[in-house]
């Protein structure tokens, strides 16, 4: 057991790392950048659940970052690679990325998402609970950089950052969802890595390219 | 037992297509499997029929009058949809848009697809639930792109980027309701997700931290219900997916995503005492259902025309659902059924006048009466029951829910009137010169499988003539547990 008051600094820490990772992430142009810093989001993550474990004595937590460690850091960024690599998209960059304007907008969502998660935090009786801010800081700002993407990788790491910020509210507000309930979403998540996978190849056989400017065929004219 | 037959033949029939998913006989397999299914779920409806609502399995697993019928409806129509496939998609390969590679995970996904929506029906633990919509979604990602030309890749991206972040935040609002429950309830685990023992402390649950779950639930589901303004993927996904999927995301997907929305209403409205949750389905049903109608008008693709039309249906549901109150829900729950019986139907004859005409453009459609009078009269009467003419059924459950509107929400009904209105001249100047109108297209090599279209469409005919007693009794037990205004 850690002492309480050494966890919680440590937990904040970590939640600080996170919010910093995914607002560089917003800034990242290169695709195979931003697999890196999803890859360390993975691992601050996991850290701070094992952190959460270990000051609050929940076993199951134990497990989940265990899981944590497996799938985000070791085999979806693996995965993301080695897609990366046969599709042969490592000096792709994202063109058409307005960062300082994305990094101003990003600033408003961490501060709505602190105002949205006070009340809530208020309630909460875990260690954790000031973190949850943050954690939905890092949902939105993924959500915003799936927006601001035209790469279909850099889209799906915007999904991927977007579940690790779910996984943050999760443990910071109730200590993890129940364990079951953790392998199913774990499950969705590799599943849909995967499906993507197979879709990344079928868009370029399509389009000759991956840069998602080229769907314009379907808008309502 | 019967639960547990219903869960395995969709999922032995995803692993045992995805091997043999290739060979010629494939197609009838997968039939073979939904009949299973089918056969299953009849078992099931019957037990719940003489014992009543039922939990199971550690009470992971309910069935309870809500969703027992839409059990039912989505094992029949999953059957049927596998009947019509089995035709459709011969043709496909024929015509060589389809190789038996692209066969074999038609079918597999189709089972898996089964599989995911009643374990979300069934799921009883709202992270379950969550899971199950989740791996719906995956499934027929890889279905919607079967084709790979370029809009249909195109649509295939949009459907899985829109719903994965909708059931994203959908996946927020669940963390929100364990950390409610968790806080009244103490750490139980699993069981504190369960919706029944939720349902049991409604009263007690945190209103503020409900309030703001449901926005999330709300907002997330409600992406895969198609409410406006997160409707976009939906006439993508149905126009260029095949056939056969068009109808079961219409029929199916749709109705087990609002069913999610509505457990998810039930709890918040429980908690919050107060009238929001009904008025956000009310505000987001309305809005769904006039954007619908008034797309219709720019619709030149047949499957987008009766995707839109879709739309329009689920929001007047989501709108009855929100006024609440024992008849309105009566009248949302029989337009669940009807919808989907009709809308499934409706693609069916779609599926076989666009192979017909070798287009899905309509303006190229011409004459189907006097191409092929079954495929013909099958789509006239399919619209005319999807328009809510007398005697269908959809008739019956409009009627109610706007003489409901009128007494409860006297200003919603001529917003409802002007968007039933609007698609029906829409829809109906449409169809009518592809029926009647002078023959362009060419025979057709296989005999299409219209017995599906016909058998859902006398049953929407019957509904609306005759509700049998046990399923008139289970829409007025589920319509006082999702309760509302009227209560």
């Amino acid at each position: 057991m850690l002492s309480a008051a050494f966890a919680s600094q440590l937990i904040n820490l970590c939640a600080a790392v996170l919010l910093l990772l995914s607002f560089s992430m917003l800034a990242q142009r290169r695709t195979v950048a931003l697999v890196n810093l999803f890859t360390l989001q993975g691992l601050a993550l996991a850290a701070s659940t094992l952190v959460v474990a270990a000051s609050t004595g929940q076993n199951h937590l134990y497990y989940s970052a265990a899981l944590t460690f497996a799938l985000k850091v070791l085999l979806l960024p693996w995965i993301l690679h080695r897609l990366i690599r046969r599709l042969d998209v490592q000096w792709e960059t994202e063109g058409r990325l307005n960062v300082s304007v994305t990094m101003i907008v990003g600033l408003l969502v961490v501060i709505f998402a602190f105002g949205l998660a006070e009340p809530i935090s208020a309630l909460a009786t875990t260690v954790t609970r000031s973190t949850l801010g943050i954690a939905l800081g890092v949902v939105l700002l993924a959500f915003l950089m799936m927006i601001t993407r035209s790469k279909a990788v850099s889209q799906v790491v915007g999904f991927l950052a977007m579940e690790n910020g779910l996984f943050f509210a999760a443990t910071s507000a109730t200590y993890g969802m129940p364990m079951l309930i953790e392998l199913g979403i774990a499950l969705d998540v590799l599943v849909a890595v995967l499906v993507l996978g197979v879709f990344f190849f079928q868009i370029r056989e399509q389009f000759d390219s991956l840069d998602l400017q080229h769907f314009e065929s379907l808008k309502e004219k | 037992m019967e639960l547990a037959a219903l869960l395995a033949s969709p999922l032995a029939g995803a692993l045992i297509l995805g091997l043999l998913g290739a060979r010629s006989f494939a197609p009838e397999l997968n039939a073979a499997f939904s009949l299973a299914t089918f056969l299953a779920a009849c078992a099931v409806t019957l037990t719940v029929v003489a014992q009543g609502p039922m939990l199971l399995w550690n009470d992971q697993f309910f069935l309870d009058p809500f969703n027992v019928f839409l059990v039912a409806l989505t094992a029949f129509v999953g059957f049927t949809t596998a009947l019509f496939s089995r035709s459709y998609m011969h043709v496909e390969c024929d015509q060589g848009r389809l190789n038996p590679g692209r066969m074999r995970l038609f079918h597999s996904m189709y089972q898996l697809l089964s599989f995911t929506m009643l374990l979300a029906l069934l799921a009883n633990n709202m992270g379950v639930l969550w899971v199950a919509l989740e791996a719906a979604t995956l499934s027929t990602v890889l279905l919607v792109s079967l084709y790979r030309t370029a809009a249909s890749l195109e649509s295939a991206w949009k459907y899985f980027i829109l719903c994965g972040v909708g059931i994203a935040l959908a996946l927020f609002g669940t963390i929100l309701l364990y950390f409610a429950a968790e806080r009244l309830l103490g750490a139980e685990g699993m069981s504190s997700l369960l919706w029944t023992r939720l349902n049991e402390v409604k009263e007690q649950l945190e209103p503020q931290v409900l309030a703001l779950a449901f926005v999330f639930l709300l907002v997330g589901y409600g992406t895969k219900v198609g409410l406006a303004p997160l409707h976009n993927w939906l006439p993508d996904a149905h126009a260029e997916g095949p056939t056969p999927i068009s109808a079961v995301l219409s029929g199916l997907l749709l109705n087990v995503a609002l069913y999610a929305v509505i457990r998810c209403k039930v709890l918040v409205e429980g908690s919050l005492h107060s009238q929001l949750p009904g008025q956000m389905l009310m505000g987001f049903g309305l809005l769904s259902a006039l954007l619908a109608a008034f797309f219709l008008w720019r619709q030149r693709d047949i499957k987008r025309l009766f995707a839109y039309s879709s739309i329009e249906h689920m929001g007047i549901a989501t709108f009855a659902f929100g006024m609440g109150g024992p008849i309105a829900n009566f009248a949302a729950l029989l337009h669940m059924t009807v919808h989907s019986l009709t809308k499934s139907a409706i693609f069916f004859a779609v599926g076989h006048a666009a192979q017909k005409a070798g287009t899905q453009v309509m303006d190229d459609i011409r004459g189907l009466v006097a191409l092929s009078p079954t495929v013909g009269w099958g789509l006239m009467l399919g619209t005319i029951a999807i328009l809510g003419v007398p005697p269908f059924g959809v008739f019956a459950s409009e009627f109610l829910i706007l003489t409901t509107a009128m007494r409860e929400q006297p200003w919603a009904p001529p917003i409802l009137l002007c968007a039933l209105g609007v698609a029906f001249a829409a829809i109906f100047s449409r169809v009518q010169p592809m029926v009647f109108g002078e023959a362009t297209g060419k025979r057709l090599a296989h005999t299409p499988a219209l017995v599906p279209v016909f058998v859902h469409l006398a049953m929407v005919l019957s509904l609306g003539l005759y509700i049998p007693p046990y399923l008139a009794d289970w829409y007025r037990q589920a319509a006082v547990l999702i309760g509302g205004a009227g209560q």
